[in-house]
C-alpha cells in the first residue's frame, strides 16, 4: 500500500495557525526553505563521533484526540507510540544517542512547527525531532515529522505522510529514515520488511515456516503452516511476492507466493530439485539452481514463467547467485576449483571468473544494494560473515562466532543481517551488524529464526 | 535362499567392523527365516514381509546407509561393500523401488548442502545401477543439512550425518 507523501507548505502552515492565542504572533513558516547542507557538512568516516549526537524524540502531538483504528486509545496515545518507534529505530541503529518520549516532556501541538527552544537547549540534545498525527474523517492518519538543530534553532528537514490506520508504524519508520538520512548522509532503510524462516522443535525434527515481519520485528506473520519444510525465502523487489523453497512434494521445489492473492505457483516444473531462488533487481527474472544427476547449475527464468535458460555448465556445483544493483552481473558460488569459492559472471552467463582467493571456503555471496561490496560466508573452520569488494580484494570479517552464515543487506547497503547457529542445540537466531563490524545485535523474533532476506525500502 | 542371506549378512558385518568413521555396530543377529508370502495367507508382522522398508532395514543391518568425508561424495571401499548388499537385496526383489536420500552435516551453508546431498545420493545410485539395478527403480532426494540423525556439534556426530540412506518404497 502506497503512502501518500506531501510537502504541502499550506498543511504545515495550519499547525502554526492553530496555535492558541497567547498574545504571540504565530511564527511564519510558509516561506522557509531548508538550506542545502549548509553548515552541516558531516562525513561518516568515524562512527564514534555520531554517538555523541543526542537526539530528543518527544511524543508526537495531535490536534485533537480522536479514536483511531490504529490503537484502542486514540490519536493522543498514538503520538507516544509513533515517537517510541522512531526512538527504537534510531537507538538500535547504534549511530546516535536518542532519548525517547517516555523520558521527555510532551510538546503541545502548536509547538511542533515552532519548538519551545528553551525546553530543549537546557538538555544535552543537539537534535530535536517533533511530530504530529491527525486523524482524518476517512480513518486515515496524517503524520508530520520535523528535525531541528537545537543549537542553531533551525529546522533541518520536514516531511509528512498520509497512511491507512493499520500502517501507522510505516509513518514512524519514514520519520526515522528522514532523520537518519539527513544526519548520516546515508540512504534510508527503516521502512522495509524481512522475510525469513521461523524454526521450532528439536534438532532432528525441526519445523520450519515461512514468515515475514517489519524491519524492527513488528507486524510478524507466519505464511506457511510448517507441515513441509520451508527454506531460503526472497522478497520480490516490489514486495508483492516471496520466492522460497518447500519440500511440499517430498523434494526441494521453488514456489512463488503472491502475498496479495495468497496463491502459489511453481517457478518451474521439474522432477529435479530446484532451490536457491533469487530475484533480479527489476523483478522480471528469477535465478534458481537445479541439481540434475549430481550436478547443480544456475538457471534463469522469466518471473512470469516460460522456458529457463542455463547460465553455468561446469561439472562442479554452481549455486546461488546475486545480481549487481544495475542487473548487469551476477556473483555466485561454485566448487569447480575443488572447494566452494565465489565467482562473478555477466547476467547472460558469460565471463565467469573467480574472485575469492583467500584461504578456506567462500559461500553465499550477496551483492550490496550500493554495488560497492559483496557480503558472504567465509568458512575457515568456523563460519563467519565477511565482506569484500566486487573485485575480490579488501576482505574484512564482520563477525567471529562459531557459525554465522547467509548474509543479507539492509536496503541502504550499510548493515548486514545474517543468522547465527548455536553449537549443539542448533538453535538459530537472526542478527545484524554494521558494515564497520560494530553494533552487532540480535533481532527479536517469536521463535528461532534463520535464512533472513531483507527487502528494499517501501515506496 | 538362506545361504545368500547368511553371506549378505556376514559381508555387511565385515564391512561395518572395518569402518572407522561410523558409530560402532553390534554383530547382526542370526539371519531371519523369510516366509514366502501367500495371497490371503495369515498376516505376519510387517518386518518379515520381504520387499518392504522394515524388512530391508532389518536385513541390511546398517548397510542401508553409507558415509562420506567432509565436502566429499566419493564411494569408498566401505561404501561399496554396503552398496553391494543393497544391490543384492534389490536384485533379489526386482519389483521393489527405492529412494536414496543424500544428507550433509551442519558445518556448511544451506544451499550448497542441498546440492552436495544430491551429489552424494546420486553417487550411491550410480553405483547401484552399475551393479545391475535398473535406473528407473531408484529415485534420489537431497535433504541437505535439514535432517540430522546425530544431534551433537562434534566430529563424531557430523560423521554420522554425512550420509546417503537407501529407503525401500513400500
Amino acid at each position: 500500500m502506497r503512502i501518500l507523501l506531501f510537502l504541502a507548505l499550506a498543511s504545515f502552515a495550519t499547525v502554526a495557525a492553530a496555535a492558541p492565542d497567547a498574545g504571540q504572533a504565530p511564527p511564519t513558516i510558509s516561506t522557509i526553505e531548508v538550506p542545502e547542507e549548509e553548515g552541516l557538512t558531516f562525513t561518516v568516516t568515524d562512527d564514534s563521533a555520531w554517538q555523541d549526537l543526542g537526539i530528543a524524540i518527544p511524543a508526537f502531538a495531535t490536534n485533537a484526540d480522536r479514536p483511531t483504528a490504529a490503537n484502542s486509545q486514540g490519536t493522543g496515545a498514538l503520538g507516544v507510540e509513533l515517537a517510541r518507534v522512531v526512538f527504537a529505530d534510531l537507538r538500535n541503529n547504534g549511530l546516535f544517542r536518542p532519548v525517547g518520549p517516555d523520558a521527555l516532556p510532551r510538546p503541545a501541538y502548536p509547538q511542533i512547527a515552532a519548538p519551545a527552544w528553551g525546553t530543549w537547549s537546557g538538555r544535552s540534545a543537539e537534535m530535536l525531532v517533533h511530530g504530529y498525527v491527525r486523524g482524518g474523517d476517512d480513518g486515515r492518519l496524517t503524520v508530520g515529522c520535523y528535525l531541528y538543530d537545537v543549537q542553531l534553532q533551525q529546522e533541518l528537514v520536514r516531511e509528512g505522510w498520509v497512511v491507512a490506520a493499520g500502517e501507522w508504524r510505516r509513518a514512524a519508520h519514514k520519520c526515522a529514515d528522514l532523520v537518519y538520512s539527513r544526519l548520516s548522509g546515508e540512504s534510508p532503510f527503516f521502512d522495509s520488511k524481512i522475510a525469513y524462516i521461523a524454526e521450532t522443535g528439536p534438532k532432528d525434527a525441526r519445523v520450519k515456516r515461512l514468515a515475514i515481519m517489519d524491519s524492527d520485528g513488528a507486524n510478524h506473520r507466519f505464511i506457511t503452516n510448517g507441515q513441509s519444510t520451508a527454506l531460503t525465502p526472497r522478497y520480490s523487489p516490489d514486495y508483492s511476492k516471496i520466492a522460497y523453497v518447500s519440500y511440499l512434494n517430498g523434494y526441494a521445489r521453488i514456489y512463488v507466493y503472491d502475498i496479495g492473492s495468497g496463491r502459489q505457483t511453481l517457478v518451474t516444473e521439474s522432477q529435479n530439485p530446484t532451490f536457491a531462488p533469487r530475484w533480479a533487481p527489476d523483478g522480471r527474472t528469477i535465478l534458481y539452481s537445479m541439481a540434475v544427476a549430481g550436478n547443480t547449475d544456475i538457471y534463469r527464468v522469466a518471473a512470469t514463467g516460460g522456458s529457463p535458460r542455463r547460465l553455468t555448465d561446469t561439472p562442479g556445483i554452481d549455486v546461488g547467485g546475486s545480481y549487481s544493483p544495475d542487473g548487469s552481473r551476477v556473483v555466485f558460488e561454485s566448487d569447480r576449483s575443488g572447494s566452494q569459492q565465489i565467482y562473478v559472471m555477466d547476467a547472460d552467463g558469460s565471463n565467469q571468473r573467480r574472485i575469492s582467493f583467500f584461504g578456506g571456503r567462500a559461500a553465499t555471496p550477496e551483492w550490496s544494494p550500493r554495488g560497492d561490496q559483496i557480503a558472504f560466508t567465509h568458512i575457515v573452520g568456523d563460519l563467519r560473515v565477511a565482506v569484500m569488494s566486487p573485485g575480490g580484494g579488501g576482505l574484512r570479517h564482520l563477525t567471529d562466532s562459531w557459525q554465522d552464515e547467509a548474509p543479507t543487506w539492509a536496503p541502504n547497503g550499510r548493515i548486514v543481517q545474517f543468522f547465527r547457529t548455536q553449537r549443539n542445540s542448533g538453535e538459530t537466531s537472526i542478527w545484524q551488524v554494521d558494515l564497520t563490524g560494530r553494533n552487532e545485535r540480535r533481532l527479536n523474533t517469536p521463535v528461532g529464526a534463520s535464512d533472513p532476506a531483507w527487502g528494499p525500502v517501501l515506496p | 535362499m538362506n545361504k545368500i542371506a547368511i553371506a549378505v549378512t556376514l559381508a555387511s558385518a565385515l564391512a561395518l567392523s572395518a569402518c572407522k568413521k561410523d558409530a560402532p555396530e553390534d554383530l547382526p543377529p542370526p539371519p531371519l527365516t523369510t516366509t514366502t508370502p501367500t495371497p490371503g495367507g495369515p498376516v505376519t508382522p510387517q518386518g518379515s514381509i520381504p520387499g518392504t522398508q522394515s524388512h530391508f532395514a532389518q536385513t541390511m543391518q546398517g548397510a542401508d546407509t553409507i558415509y562420506f568425508d567432509t565436502d566429499r561424495f566419493d564411494i569408498d571401499a566401505q561404501d561399496q561393500a554396503a552398496l553391494r548388499s543393497q544391490a543384492q537385496y534389490l536384485n533379489q526383489y526386482p519389483n521393489v523401488r527405492a529412494t536414496v536420500e543424500g544428507h550433509c552435516d551442519e558445518r556448511g551453508t544451506r544451499e550448497y548442502n542441498i546440492a552436495l546431498g544430491e551429489r552424494r545420493a546420486n553417487a550411491a545410485k550410480n553405483y547401484l545401477v552399475s551393479l545391475g539395478v535398473a535406473d528407473n527403480r531408484i529415485s534420489v532426494v537431497s535433504y541437505g543439512k535439514e535432517r540430522p540423525v546425530a544431534l551433537g556439534s562434534n566430529e563424531q556426530a557430523w560423521g554420522r550425518n554425512r550420509r546417503a540412506v537407501t529407503i525401500v518404497l513400500n
